[in-house]
């Protein structure tokens, strides 16, 4: 009896460890933090089909340049650029920048024209903790595209 | 604030030329969830709402910002200059406080 409560302790803790090794893994493949992240990420969603009107986003055309690692979430640097010729009729309107894991999802939104000739932008961000950022294009012709970027955050940026 | 913004425009460029504008103004950018460790009240909110750029009147970009953008708001963008002119920058707070910059280009 005690020997099979041994082994099974044994078991029990390779178990363990197989299923945390298991959940780091899980954690950096889908960046899907916690059950809290991905209420946010349905807050984030509901934020972006408001603004965005509740066209389909569809992936591309937008690439988001983040830190792998943020060590301060009180200033993370973040380019956003979107692949468009920016000419008088084919340009990219908006771009909304969210954060998915922040109390409130929005973080900044770029009005654009074709004045701008290279649609690039950089800004200063705060990120409360590790999180998906997101970055949704609202082009001249009506269709929305987006991007996503893990950022990986040391220390918390959004007081307490 | 006090502080002038900051902004970095090229002073020459050629026609038809796409130019980078780096701006930084100097904001502490109060969030509004922060709360006061004596009191233990929330501290108001006090952020810049809106960056704007124009050129020659015809607006480049204008943001919206919201209470995630980091203190002391820097953008960083392009625009593409046909002719000489004016780029006209506007800070707008919380409070409605307007503050205003300028930097001239010549285009050859």
């Amino acid at each position: 009896m005690s020997v099979f409560m041994k082994t099974n302790t044994v078991l029990g803790r390779r178990q363990m460890l197989k299923a945390v090794g298991m959940g780091a893994f899980a954690l950096a493949g889908s960046g899907m933090v916690s059950t809290e992240a991905n209420a946010t990420a349905d807050a984030a969603s509901r934020y972006l089909s408001k603004v965005t009107g509740g066209a389909a986003a569809k992936e591309g055309r937008v690439s988001l340049k983040l830190p792998e690692i943020a060590e301060n979430g009180r200033t993370v640097p973040v380019t956003v650029s979107v692949d468009s010729p920016m000419s008088d009729s084919d340009y990219v309107k908006t771009v909304h920048v969210v954060a998915e894991g922040n109390p409130n999802p929005e973080v900044v939104s770029f009005n654009m024209s074709p004045g701008m000739g290279k649609a690039e932008v950089s800004t200063r961000i705060r990120l409360g903790k590790t999180q998906n950022v997101r970055a949704v294009a609202v082009m001249s012709d009506g269709s929305v595209y987006s991007g996503t970027k893990e950022v990986k955050v040391t220390i918390g940026g959004c007081g307490g | 604030m006090a502080k002038k913004p900051r902004i970095k425009v090229p002073k020459k460029a050629k026609a038809g030329q796409i130019i980078q504008i780096k701006t930084l103004y100097s904001h502490k950018m109060e969030t509004g969830n922060r709360k006061n460790s004596k009191t233990g009240k929330l501290i108001p909110r006090m952020i810049v709402n809106n960056f704007s750029c124009s050129f020659n009147g015809k607006e480049v970009i204008s943001v919206t910002i919201h209470p995630a953008v980091a203190a002391n708001p820097y953008f960083a963008f392009f625009a593409k200059v046909t002719e000489s002119g004016t780029f006209d920058f506007v800070w707008t707070d919380d409070a409605g406080k307007k503050v205003p910059a300028q930097a001239k280009i010549t285009v050859s």
